[in-house]
This record gives structure tokens, C-alpha cells and sequence, in this order.
């Protein structure tokens, strides 16, 4: 297993750098949004308004988070399933988001969207909450508060751990890995 | 008749909320030691031993495993020498939801109108709530907080009789594959075979109860579980779907008695967090 290092905002090049079961640790901003804030997103962008934060270039992590106890920068974190927001992900993308971490499988329009738009899907440990949250130093509220865990948030993170699913040359390590162990 | 006060209840369901998020059980643990020895991919070991290192630190910060704090699940065993007083039961058992859920510093999952505007309840209230009335005077309540991600890749069907135990086995095989990475494997998964479709579907769930690795007492019914978790672990989904031989850690199934023409079948699907605290009032 190949490990890099990346930050955000992602670059073209950067995008086309990582392989599908790279492990990567990401520091920067990244976003958070699932699926009512991708249903408002991709309301704005149909109807041609700006949306309430500039996602080009950015990364969004599907996470619902646990509040923050006293003295935490947020609660337990880990990613949600992912193709919950599949029939959101063509937009996102042909607007300019460049990553995405979840976990579980993406459906075909999806992929199809990361090697036409140069994006990646990233998986991270479902589950291990309270181990990611170690890696986000600081979160804040930058749109939609009204939804509480749903709302996007901005988290400042630092050697955040994923694996590359999905890369920009359409390989799905979901679909590599299970033929790699399967027992007839 | 027993007296038992209904504050006494909320206390004990918000107890019992928050140490199921924060502590797994030495079942679980002991699997993830188990799954360790058995899994041959090294990211699924790595995989594997990040959710045994999420679990300490859950554990010594009290701080819940996983952000999806689920929908509080509540099984009641209420003695019918009991008498709940001071307050209705359901209203302390959401009580201590309520105060678990907040003074715990868990999240709120639920919605209150499923196919309305979807508004968050705030509290993560109401408790899905199951009751049985059992001899004796003496309150036995267990709180299942259930994630979504393992809740949404469940399912039941009703099966003709002739499929027999095959058509069964296929069923249950066929349905862990379909679910691939979505539960967060290594999964748990607890199997209801009889009664009706809504008892199939309850008694998956309570198969969900029992600790991992302990087979049911019925020999078939124990070699059923054996066989399952063998076939499962073929398929080479593996931890968190990225390929390997721990797709699950361990297979419940329970069985009731059914009509002549029905064979029902549900699989409900947990994640790693198998998350059950009791306690006898």
C-alpha cells in the first residue's frame, strides 16, 4: 500500500496523483455535508444561485458528527454511507468539488462523473469515530445550522487517514479487493 | 404488586444509553482478537485494529465509538407483579432517552414526520419500544441504540415453505453480498426465521442481543449459524469492503413457530457496534 500526504484544495494534478488503494493522509479544510445539505446544494446550483460556501477545488466528507464535549473540537466523526448522496454526486462534481469521503459503494453515474469531472473518492474507516476525531483540530459551522448534524460544517484536519476507492482512471478498489478474496 | 417509581426507569434508560455508546462488549473485543488471527489482507488487519483502538478510546473518554448514536431501541421485560408509578412508563422511558442522549453528549438522529419536512426531533426521541409481559415482579429493560448504516441494508421476506433451509441459506448470502461495504463489516447478523413477517423482523433483532459466540441451543439451529457465517465470510467483501476474510464476526439466528403455508425470513444487519446494556430494576 502506497502512503501519501495531501492538502487541500486539491489540485488537477494532485487528483490525478492518487490510485485507487493509496493510503492518504489529508490536512487542510475540508466540508462536511450529507443529504440535506447536498439536496439545498444542488437546488442552488439547478436554479443558477451561488452556494452559501465556495466547494471548487474543495473536499466534502459525508459525516453527521456527535456534538463536541467540553474541551473536544467536535464528537466522534466517522463517515456515513455514501450512496445516499450518489443521485447528488454528477452535480457536485460538474460544478468543481474535487473529493469526496465516505464509505461504502458509489453507484455507476457517480464514477462515470469522477473520471469525466477529475475527482476521487475516498473511503475512511466506518465506524471509527472517535479515532477520526482525534485527527480534526478545529470545526465550525459555515452553512445551514438550522440542520444541527446535518449542517456543513468547516473542519480543520490534520493527517486525516482514508484509502482511495475511486480514482480518476475508473478504478473501484470495492469491486478489486473483493475479487482479490472471494471463495467460489 | 411491586412499586416501581418512573424515575427510577428514566434514570437507568439515560444510564444505559450513554455506557452503550461508550462501551462495547468483551464479546465484540474478544471477535475483533479472533478476526485479527483470521484476516489475511493487511489493510483489513489495519482495518481491524484502528476499530480496536476506537473502542479504547470510546471507552477511557467516554466518548460514543460511532457519531451515528442510532435510534434508542428498548426492550422491555415487565414482570406482571409490576407496578410503574409516579408517571407513565413510555414518557420515562423518552425521558431518559432525552437525558442521555443530551447530558451524553450523543447525537440526535430522529425525525419526527418520516415523509413530511423531516424536522429532527432534537432529543432523539421517540424510542422504538418493545414490550413483553414476563411472570415475576421485576423490570428488565435493554437499550440497542442502531445505526442506520447497518439498519438501512436490512430486509424480510416471505418465503413459500418448499425453499426449505436452502432457499434460506441463499437468501441470507445473497443479501450480505448485495450489502457489500455499506454496513461498516465486520458486521454482526442476526437472522429471524418463523412466525410472521413482523415477529421475523423482531426476532433478527433480538438475535442481535445475544453475545457474539454463543450459538443458539438447538443443534440445527446453531449448525444453521455455523454454516452462515462460513458461506459469509467466502465472499471476500472483508473489512469495511476493501477485500478479505472477515465479513463477519459472528451469525445469530433465532426461530418461532410458523403457519403451515409460510416460511418468513429477516436479516437484520449490525455494524461492529453492537451496542446492548441491560439492567433488572
Amino acid at each position: 500500500m502506497t502512503e501519501k500526504r495531501v492538502t487541500t484544495p486539491l489540485t488537477a494534478e494532485t487528483v490525478r496523483s492518487l490510485k485507487a488503494g493509496d493510503r492518504v493522509f489529508i490536512t487542510g479544510i475540508i466540508y462536511t455535508g450529507r443529504d440535506a445539505a447536498h439536496k439545498r446544494l444542488t437546488d442552488l446550483l439547478k436554479a443558477g444561485q451561488p452556494l452559501p460556501v465556495d466547494l471548487r477545488g474543495q473536499i466534502i466528507y459525508y459525516v453527521g458528527p456527535a456534538p463536541a464535549k467540553p474541551g473536544q473540537a467536535i464528537g466522534s466523526a466517522g463517515p456515513t454511507t455514501s450512496y445516499r448522496m450518489d443521485p447528488y454526486t454528477p452535480a457536485m462534481l460538474e460544478y468543481g468539488l474535487k473529493g469526496m469521503i465516505g464509505k461504502g459503494m458509489r453507484n455507476r453515474e457517480a464514477r462515470d462523473a469522477m473520471v469525466k469531472c477529475g475527482a476521487v473518492y475516498f473511503a475512511a474507516v466506518g465506524g471509527a469515530g472517535a479515532l477520526i476525531a482525534k485527527t480534526i483540530k478545529k470545526a465550525r459551522v459555515v452553512a445551514y445550522e438550522d440542520l444541527g448534524a446535518e449542517a456543513i460544517y468547516e473542519f480543520t484536519v490534520e493527517d486525516f487517514p482514508c484509502i482511495v476507492v475511486n480514482d480518476v482512471y475508473g478504478n473501484d478498489l470495492y469491486e478489486e479487493g473483493v475479487k482479490q478474496y472471494q471463495r467460489a | 404488586m411491586r412499586e416501581i417509581q418512573a424515575s427510577k426507569v428514566t434514570e437507568t434508560v439515560a444510564r444505559l444509553c450513554m455506557e452503550a455508546n461508550y462501551d462495547l462488549g468483551e464479546d465484540v473485543l474478544d471477535a475483533f482478537k479472533q478476526g485479527l488471527k483470521a484476516e489475511e489482507s493487511p489493510a483489513g488487519q489495519d482495518i481491524i485494529k484502528q476499530l480496536m483502538q476506537n473502542a479504547k478510546i470510546a471507552a477511557d473518554e467516554r466518548v460514543p465509538m460511532c457519531q451515528d448514536t442510532g435510534v434508542a431501541v428498548v426492550f422491555l421485560e415487565l414482570g406482571q407483579d409490576v407496578h410503574v408509578v409516579g408517571g407513565s412508563l413510555v414518557d420515562a422511558i423518552n425521558q431518559g432517552v432525552k437525558k442521555g442522549y443530551g447530558e451524553g453528549y450523543l447525537r440526535k438522529s430522529m425525525v419526527a414526520h418520516p415523509i413530511g419536512d423531516r424536522k429532527n426531533t432534537g432529543d432523539n426521541t421517540p424510542a422504538v419500544i418493545h414490550t413483553e409481559i414476563v411472570p415475576g415482579d421485576q423490570l428488565k429493560i435493554t437499550i440497542a441504540p442502531k445505526g442506520a448504516g447497518s439498519e438501512n441494508m436490512s430486509g424480510v421476506k416471505m418465503f413459500p415453505p418448499a425453499v426449505g433451509v436452502e432457499g434460506v441459506k441463499k437468501f441470507v448470502i445473497d443479501w450480505i453480498r448485495a450489502a457489500g461495504s455499506n454496513p461498516c463489516p465486520p458486521i454482526i447478523v442476526g437472522v429471524g426465521i418463523g412466525g410472521t413477517m413482523e415477529k421475523a423482523a423482531l426476532i433478527a433483532k433480538k438475535a442481535l442481543l445475544r453475545p457474539v459466540g454463543q450459538h443458539h441451543e438447538l443443534a440445527d439451529v446453531a449448525a444453521l449459524e455455523t454454516d452462515l457465517l462460513e458461506s459469509i465470510n467466502k465472499l471476500g467483501i472483508g473489512p469495511q469492503g476493501l477485500g478479505g476474510r472477515v465479513t463477519a464476526l459472528w451469525v445469530n439466528v433465532e426461530v418461532y413457530p410458523c403457519h403451515i403455508a409460510s416460511l418468513p425470513v429477516a436479516v437484520n444487519i449490525n455494524c461492529h457496534a453492537s451496542r446492548h446494556k441491560e439492567a433488572v430494576l
